[in-house]
């Protein structure tokens, strides 16, 4: 049996993992990276239009703090978010983007002096500081009162790992690339590293570690329409609930993307709209204002992707070879900033769709884009359930995003969880106590259990793994999609059940030896159903409407009975439905109390507690209404959950300490 | 769309098979028939030969957008993403293999990480800042906005390996840093956040394996997915590291 030994082991290679890693390695501890794919091929990549961070340097962002990035994040969240959890990530941000700065991503530069842009589709001359000349510039992005993301071109995910990752070269951070994790070594209560496949040679070894961290990014892939990169398959969601012990919070809770380019559901980003482009119907129609008029294209994600399917359903879509769509317009902006700002999405469209997004439209429809739930973690990213577990990243439950993650807020919070949860992991590793000791037993036992599990499938199985795969991608995208029903999803579970059992019936047709992409097909696809069942059991339950979480037959959010986190476990191998169970949220520690998020739907019901705690938060903000950092203390208090070199106020233009 | 069934064509792929991972096999072109689809890129077309017809099939894919630099391979000869190539651009007749020079993982899936991880090891392809302090909660170092956006152009590299594989230099020589090395050596030296001088730059790239090994045949500054200014890149770097070598 082959063992690699290590402090701290990180699976997954995008910017939570590296930046985690990273942590942990200079604070003393070792840490080995497992990635499917060479780092900087990770999904994390793929972040077109950039990262929120309150810094107001643009003048369209002045006056923006950690408090209105605060509760844009909570708004956007549908009040799903753990309160304490946003607040510890918007003041990390502008850390984050700092250390960013200086370790060499090419941040887009603020230039002072007069520039034309597009704003409610008409031309404004936005006049920029002179001592804003060159620091970090802004653009705008749906769901925020200020302009706030930050971005590099439109490579702001592919500058971000490039850079991140050469930093964890230039620590000697080892990434032990297309290697997998198969399973979870533990003992019920607590976790000792990863059965761990070579997907190169096909050669199964432990590795064994005082703290392992989840940071595998989201599990778009059991969509069949998804922004997703194909290794999105939700893997690192089904270690940790395979384990029967470690818990999966919200999976209900997924994004659908407005601007999946039609029919192929590549993304082109949030950055179009935000830099003014629109959404346009059948007619050439600008049809958002006539459902938002305060946000219009701007609007919250879920909102959007809702408007648009609901114009569509009124017979106002373009009707196509492949389906009805709406089109998107950024010929508005001109060609200069499309070849510079958005270059990336004129490569997409020229490259998959023939379209030259100078002169004409870009087909664009909803698609799958992220998944807001995942492992459940404490506000310092260790598994409240599993000690020695923890997650970081979309991977992670932790919970900032809710119901509805804002655009921009998801590269924001790789680079900060890595931040955050890799001085807790170096925490965690410092302490005697939690060196463990390792029941070479215990490696062995889930060792065989995997090599047994793999060769189940060379036993004649008669059913097909990519058939199987393909017809829960059909059922999670027709029927647990942006507008939900009870019947559709009843009907999702039970057909998700049957492939479940199906799936312990896989055969190979091909039994080559190596990689042998069939075989790993097949042992995915039985993970992923458990994550797709995950999702369609908890939506179906949930008789609510929350953030993305959209019940035609609920259509009201329900704080009276839903103010609560959903938690799924699997408690044993021959079950077919998740177990779950609610953890609430405590309206009377809120800082921002539920109410209307300012765009969407207006009528809710209130939980009981709420009008008491509006008025007790009232009272706080009136008594400190000349510092709002007096004002914030007093209102909830959490700077003691952040590492200590992580608190601290940040400078700003307009807020010099 | 059904209307449409009888005129699509029948794609015939020829594909560079090998695994070494299976004892005593041959390297041999295998072939496959394929109805071609609207829209179709060879993403798309490959996935459904291997789903349906060969579940044996290696090759490598991963954001299927023509980021990432996962799916380099040789298409009718020509280092391209695979990805982003749409079969209507091409005759029925499509030939596949894998990219030259790097590692052969099994059919058309290289191992460009481990190689790339090699150079970048070698050339310390990161910001050397002489290790100050800065403090994060202030306000960010100022950078010319047009410098920003230069040192951007250059760091659009994905490092897929297309400028590598059709080198005649790394054809001779294995250690060769290729125009994706030479380009992150440009790419850092423009950045004013990197404080290393072309004395650094000289010990790094002053050498056969490093600038004066180009032969100025620029296939990589033709196949780039990019579009990287290779060419003037690798002439700018080499008069840089003349006047650095004489000074000598």
């Amino acid at each position: 049996m082959k063992i690699v030994y290590t402090d701290v082991l990180v699976i997954g290679g995008g910017l939570a993992g590296l930046r985690l890693a990273i942590g942990a390695k200079r604070r003393g501890h070792d840490a080995i990276i497992l990635s499917l794919v060479p780092a900087k091929r990770s999904h994390s990549k793929a972040a077109q239009g950039g990262m929120q961070a309150s810094l107001g340097n643009v003048a369209k962002g002045q006056g923006d703090t950690e408090d209105v990035h605060f509760e844009d994040t909570v708004r956007g969240s549908d009040w799903g978010a753990d309160q304490d959890v946003v607040r510890m990530f918007v003041n990390t941000a502008p850390k984050a983007v700092r250390e960013l700065a200086a370790w060499g991503v090419p941040w887009s530069r603020v230039r002072k002096g007069d520039r034309d842009v597009i704003i409610n589709g008409q031309k404004v001359t936005i006049t920029e500081r002179d001592e804003a000349h060159g620091l970090i510039a802004q653009r705008d992005f749906g769901g925020t009162k200020k302009w706030r993301t930050r971005y590099a071109a439109d490579g702001t995910g592919h500058s971000m790992i490039n850079t991140v990752a050469d930093q964890a070269i230039a620590d000697a951070i080892p990434v032990h690339e297309r290697k997998e994790a198969l399973a979870l070594i533990h003992d019920g209560s607590r976790c000792y590293g990863a059965v761990v496949r070579d997907l190169i040679t096909g050669d199964i070894s432990a590795y064994v570690a005082t703290a392992t961290a989840i940071c595998t990014g989201g599990a778009g892939r059991v969509y069949r329409t998804t922004t997703n990169a194909v290794i999105c398959e939700g893997i690192g969601h089904a270690l940790a609930l395979e384990t029967g012990v470690s818990a999966l919070g919200n999976m209900e809770a997924v994004q659908f993307h407005p601007t999946g380019i039609y029919p192929a559901g590549i993304l082109v980003t949030e950055g179009c709209r935000g830099d003014g482009g629109l959404l346009k119907d059948v007619d050439g129609h600008r049809f958002m204002p006539d459902y938002e008029p305060e946000k219009k294209e701007l609007a919250s994600r879920d909102v959007v992707s809702r408007r648009m399917e609901e114009h569509i359903k009124k017979g106002k879509g373009h009707k196509s070879r492949f389906g009805e769509h709406i089109w998107l317009d950024i010929t508005l902006l001109g060609e200069k900033h499309i070849h510079t700002n958005l270059r990336e999405v004129w490569d997409i469209c020229h490259y998959f769709l023939g379209v030259d997004p100078v002169k004409e439209m870009i087909p664009v429809r909803p698609a799958q884009h992220y998944t807001m739930g995942g492992v459940r973690t404490d506000a310092t990213g260790q598994s409240p359930t599993l000690k020695g577990l923890f997650s970081a990243g979309e991977a992670a439950c932790w919970d900032m995003h809710g119901f509805n993650r804002l655009g921009g807020n998801s590269v924001a919070e790789t680079v900060v969880a890595g931040m955050i949860v890799g001085e807790t992991i170096a925490d965690y590793c410092d302490k005697l106590a939690n060196t463990p000791t390792v029941p070479l037993g215990l490696v062995r036992e889930f060792v065989e259990r995997e090599q047994a599990k793999l060769a189940a499938f060379t036993k004649g199985g008669k059913e097909d793994a990519s058939i199987i795969k393909g017809e829960m991608q059909d059922l999670m995208t027709g029927k647990v999609g942006i507008f939900r029903t009870g019947r559709d999803l009843e009907e999702a579970v039970d057909k998700l059940q049957k492939l479940l059992v199906r799936s312990r019936s896989i055969g190979l047709r091909s039994p080559s030896p190596g990689a042998n992409p069939e075989l790993v097909t097949a042992y995915r696809v039985q993970r992923m159903l458990k994550i797709a069942l995950s999702i369609a059991y908890g939506a179906a339950v949930r008789t609510e409407s929350r953030g993305a979480h959209f019940r035609e037959d609920f259509p009201r959010r329900n704080d009276a009975e839903w103010l609560k986190r959903t938690l799924a476990t699997w408690k044993s191998e021959s079950d077919t439905l998740p177990t779950l169970a609610y953890e609430p949220l405590d309206v009377k520690r809120m800082e921002l109390p539920p109410g209307w998020r300012g765009y969407g739907a207006k009528d809710y019901i209130d939980h009981p507690d709420t009008p008491e705690r509006q008025k007790a938060v009232e009272a706080i903000r009136a008594q400190h209404a000349n510092d709002r950092f007096a004002m914030q203390a007093a209102l909830m208090p959490y700077e003691h959950l952040l590492p200590e070199v992580l608190r601290g106020r940040n400078e700003r233009i307009d807020e010099r300490f | 769309m059904a209307t449409a069934t009888n005129n699509h064509r029948k794609l015939r792929f020829h594909v560079l098979r090998y695994n070494p991972a299976q004892p005593n096999d041959t390297p041999r072109i295998q072939d496959y028939e394929l109805e071609e689809a609207p829209g179709m890129t060879l993403f798309i077309a490959l996935t459904e030969i291997r789903e349906k017809q060969d579940p044996s099939l290696q090759f490598d894919f991963v954001c299927r957008a023509g980021i990432c630099g996962s799916c380099g391979m040789m298409i009718n000869g020509r280092p391209s993403l695979a990805c982003r190539t749409v079969t209507k651009d091409l005759d029925a007749d499509i030939s596949l293999a894998p990219l030259p020079f790097f590692a052969l993982i099994g059919d058309l899936s290289v191992d460009t990480g481990k190689w790339m991880r090699g150079m970048s090891e070698k050339l310390e392809t990161w910001v050397h800042s002489m290790g100050e302090g800065r403090d994060f909660k202030r306000l960010e170092e100022a950078m010319d906005p047009a410098l920003a956006e230069e040192v951007y152009e250059l760091d659009r590299c994905i490092e897929c390996g297309c400028c590598v594989a059709s080198c005649g230099t790394a054809r001779m020589r294995q250690d060769f840093v290729g125009a994706v090395g030479l380009n992150k050596m440009a790419r850092f030296r423009l950045d004013p956040r990197d404080k290393r001088t072309d004395a650094d730059f000289y010990e790094l790239v002053g050498d056969d394996n490093g600038v004066f090994g180009c032969m100025s045949l620029l296939a990589c500054h033709d196949v780039c997915p990019k579009n990287l200014p290779l060419q003037t890149q690798i002439a700018f770097l080499r008069r840089k590291m003349v006047v650095q070598g004489t000074k000598g």
